[in-house]
């Protein structure tokens, strides 16, 4: 392979710097002991002591680390069956409709998706609170993880299936063997996509949520009006620097299972 | 290749969520957009959103959906590119990822601080001897901060294209002498059409009903159907309007999912190739 | 497909971990079992010390949930599925939420710290004797200055606004009554008209203000303000004062002309669960002591006669945040327009936007 060049190298920590300046910009707040994201007075620990020390803050953060992981799990198996099922399906029109069926989610705004879905669970009496906010961030996610596992569906070569078919594979093994390996970096891309769509939503999650379950997007969109706090900045931080941590970490844990000349040769 | 009672085993959960949480709002906000304030039956929305201000606010949402759907293509194809020849890739691709975890209004927050008067950005500019350049609520930073919040949904799919290709199609294609631009418009670029089609459709169509940082960064000097929309439902309290508004964006949306569909034929024979 | 299946199980081991950890955070914050008290109110709008204090105090265990606008709050308390004790919209919201037979009728004698409220701040046209609702924080609409960046303009009159030197410096709230308020009231109409040519002639007045515009923004406007982004903006007096908190340069004023007066009150209800409750948490929050602190945390203006006492003296007398009676007078509290009224607002509101850009 060929070393990549400088120009690449720069072009690619520019896109990195963009990407994190935000958050860095954010961090950097956290340590400020004046009360706003100007005027940096001196530095302080201070709001890092107030994220400990603010118990629902805390459940606030787990509940929505919970929500995003598990509806994006569930998002994703839904998702995959939901792809294979509309790229094997014979008649192009149904196929062209239930696509345009998947994305009506990604295109209508959050405040009428918010307000359809409370409608429907009052009338088919869901008890507003976690399940409810779980339910629905799975059914926002769902389309995403199709958008991102159909590409990789469609570039898959039919004569793989046939071939293995041939070699008497039973439907479980092809699905098992060939299909779920090949798409994998699809699934893999729908459940983060998922998760992002989680993570942010702000609308839906205020519409259908009770009963004291809250998540952190709701919690900061309701703080604007009377100022967001650097609380918020330094659980940010927090929770920036353990994603990160745990990400990398991760990484090298799974790599050292694997054969470390892999890597290079893979491609 | 399936049989029909394996198909549908694996497809009732998609199925059940299409027929709930799919059809049936869209059952409700058609039913909902043929009402008026007063509860009456009438099809006044649907004329209303003909007069000038919704046919303008239609054509800007598309224009703006374009500007930003182009420019995180043009970042994130190349991008895509060079972290498919990294060490790390999928380490690299994670930390692209990353920063989409932290909140969306925190970030714009930080935004309006970064691309502030007196923000690091106008800094930096001072040194070059330019003065205090306005760079909030300008369309510059609108599709800036778009393009920001949606590159990750563009780079993966693109990502994932280009990593299964096949290195011996291109060293076959330098061999045989075609230039480089060559190689990346008559082999590369074909081979990943699929992964970029579903990123366009993972950023264009949620652009067209983008709202809030309409008004953070652009400060309401853009205004797209998305913020027609939130306006009517939360602050005219006119759900029938705000239903009219949301159904012509599903169709707008299906008029784009045709489109693209058709394409896709195209695309498919050429892979075969 | 082993690597999956391997993260599917890590996931969801990760989860049940997290959901053992909520519980036992949940548990130790204590009173569990207990009576709730479930709040709905804005973010950062109430000091947490006190509703510690109060689940001390009472017993009860306080929920606490918020949200961002009076409207989505509206829609959630009417949709039900959810039973809040406590609500704390504005005076308009109040007016519609009667309309829609959204509350319940306060009991009076459940609450004797209502003496320490001024009785200027009682029985206003929004809600006659008190019946569904106790103030909490109240406020002006006025305009936000800073006189570093201007020369020396003041703005004891919203024509002020107009003035062609502000050319790109003016910020205004994402609102269309606030707004079109702004216009009404600056040819000396009442921000109540329903009169079709008022409007009008308000709207073409705006319509000139365009030039001056920055932006349209919400509650952004606090820090742009404060990093000293653009000279002037048309705001809420809390939001004014978290401003001035933060950047001492500012400097707050409400047009002579007339301008918005507005209250955020504590109402119960319909969906409450736990009424005795409510009344115990109204009555808390009315005492002087606890109202003071409470008015020291948020930085808003109150209502509460014995807590003004209390406070700091320099806060107190402070006549942009505490007007005299006299200024007050020539404020008005926003009336219930009806929907179809809204309507126009808002559409000559949106026609005002794409003209600025």
């Amino acid at each position: 392979m060929e070393r990549t060049s400088k120009t690449a190298k720069l072009y690619l920590a520019l896109i990195f710097i963009i990407l994190y300046a935000p958050i860095l910009y954010l961090i950097f707040y956290s340590f400020n002991s004046g009360g706003s994201m100007s005027n940096f007075e001196s530095f302080t620990w201070e709001h890092y002591g107030a994220v400990f020390s603010d118990t629902r803050l805390i459940m606030i953060l787990i509940n929505t680390v919970i929500v995003a992981l598990l509806s994006a799990l569930l998002a994703t198996i839904i998702g995959v069956f939901g792809s294979l099922g509309i790229v094997y399906m014979r008649n192009k029109s149904i196929r062209n409709s239930l696509l345009s069926l998947n994305n009506v989610l990604i295109v209508s705004p959050d405040v009428v998706i918010g307000a359809s879905f409370l409608i429907l669970f009052t009338m088919i009496g869901v008890k507003l609170g976690f399940a409810s906010v779980l339910i629905s961030h799975i059914a926002f996610s769902i389309p995403i993880v199709v958008l991102m596992v159909l590409p990789k569906l469609q570039e898959m070569n039919s004569s793989l299936i046939d071939a293995a078919a041939d070699l008497g594979a039973t439907k479980g093994e092809i699905l098992r063997r060939v299909i779920i390996p090949f798409i994998k970096p699809g699934i893999f891309a729908g459940f983060f996509m998922a998760l992002t769509y989680s993570l942010d939503d702000f609308a839906v999650t205020f519409f259908v949520t009770g009963n004291g379950f809250s998540t952190l997007s709701v919690e900061i969109y309701s703080m604007a009006r009377a100022g967001i706090t650097l609380t918020i900045n330094a659980l940010s931080g927090i929770i920036f620097i353990v994603t990160l941590f745990l990400v990398v970490g991760y990484y090298f844990i799974s790599q050292r299972g694997k054969n470390p000349v892999g890597m290079g040769v893979r491609k | 290749m399936q049989t029909k009672n394996t198909k549908t085993f694996y497809l009732i959960p998609y199925f059940a969520w299409i027929i709930l949480f799919v059809i049936a709002p869209i059952a409700l906000i058609a039913y909902y957009s043929l009402f008026d304030l007063s509860g009456n039956f009438t099809f006044d929305n649907y004329k209303n959103f003909f007069t000038s201000i919704y046919l303008k606010l239609t054509l800007s949402s598309f224009w703006y959906a374009f500007l930003i759907t182009l420019f995180s293509l043009l970042v994130a194809y190349p991008t895509a590119y060079l972290l498919t020849k990294t060490k790390h890739k999928q380490l690299w691709l994670l930390l692209i990822i990353i920063p989409s975890w932290i909140n969306l209004l925190l970030k714009t927050y930080a935004f309006i601080g970064i691309f502030g008067l007196y923000g690091p950005i106008n800094a930096f500019l001072n040194v070059f001897g330019f003065g205090e350049t306005q760079i909030l609520f300008t369309d510059f930073s609108f599709i800036f901060v778009s393009v920001y919040i949606f590159i990750p949904f563009m780079i993966l799919p693109i990502f994932n294209a280009l990593d299964k290709l096949n290195p011996s199609l291109i060293d076959a294609s330098r061999d045989l002498g075609a230039s480089s631009w060559t190689t990346f418009s008559k082999v590369i670029f074909p081979l990943t059409t699929n992964g970029v089609k579903a990123g366009i459709q993972a950023v264009f169509i949620p652009s067209l009903s983008l709202f809030m940082i309409t008004r953070l960064i652009a400060g309401n000097k853009v205004i797209t159907l998305g913020t027609a929309i939130e306006q009517q439902f939360l602050v005219t309290q006119n759900w029938g309007m705000g239903s009219t508004i949301a159904v012509f964006l599903i169709i707008f949306m299906v008029i784009v999912m045709i489109i693209t569909g058709q394409r896709d034929k195209g695309a498919n024979t050429n892979g075969k190739n | 497909m082993k690597d999956i299946v391997r993260a599917a199980l890590t996931i969801i081991f990760v989860c049940i971990a997290l959901f053992f950890v909520n519980d036992l955070l949940d548990k130790n914050s204590g009173k569990a079992g207990s009576d709730t008290v479930t709040i709905y109110n804005w973010g950062e709008y109430i000091d947490p010390d006190l509703i510690a204090q109060f689940e001390d105090e009472s017993g009860y265990r306080v929920v606490y949930e918020t949200f961002d606008s009076n409207e989505a709050m509206m829609t959630k308390i009417e949709q039900g599925g959810t039973s809040y004790d406590i609500a704390v919209p504005s005076e308009y919201a109040i007016e519609k939420m009667k309309e829609h037979d959204l509350l319940l009728p306060i009991d009076h004698s459940k609450i004797p710290n209502l003496k320490n409220i001024d009785p200027y701040f009682l029985d206003l046209s929004f809600d006659p004797k008190n019946e569904f609702s106790i103030p909490y924080f109240w406020g002006t609409v006025g305009i936000v200055f800073n006189p570093s960046l201007l020369d020396g303009q003041t703005f004891d009159s919203w024509d002020a606004l107009w003035d062609p030197s502000l050319k790109g410096q003016v910020l205004l709230v994402d609102s269309a009554r606030e707004v079109i308020g702004m216009g009404l009231n600056s040819l000396g109409y009442s921000l109540n008209s329903t009169n079709e040519k008022e409007l009008q002639e308000a709207s073409e007045k705006l319509n000139k203000l365009t030039p001056n515009v920055k932006a349209i923004i919400g509650d952004e406007v606090t820090q742009l303000m404060v990093n000293q982004e653009a000279a002037v903006a048309l705001t809420w007096s809390g939001q004014a004062a978290d401003m001035m908190w933060e950047n001492e340069e500012l400097d707050y004023s409400v047009p002579e002309e007339g301008s918005n007066l507005w209250f955020d009150n504590m109402v119960i209800p319909k969906t409450a669960a736990n009424i005795e409750g409510a009344h115990a948490f109204i009555n808390f929050m009315l005492d002087a002591e606890v109202a003071a602190q409470n008015a020291d945390y948020v930085g808003y203006s109150i209502p509460n006669a014995a807590a003004v006492e209390l406070m700091d003296e320099e806060v107190t007398s402070d006549e942009r945040f505490y007007p005299t009676e006299e200024t007050r007078d020539n404020l008005e509290v926003y009336n219930n327009l009806g929907l179809e009224m809204l309507g126009v607002y808002n559409e000559l509101f949106l026609k005002f936007k794409m003209g600025t850009n």
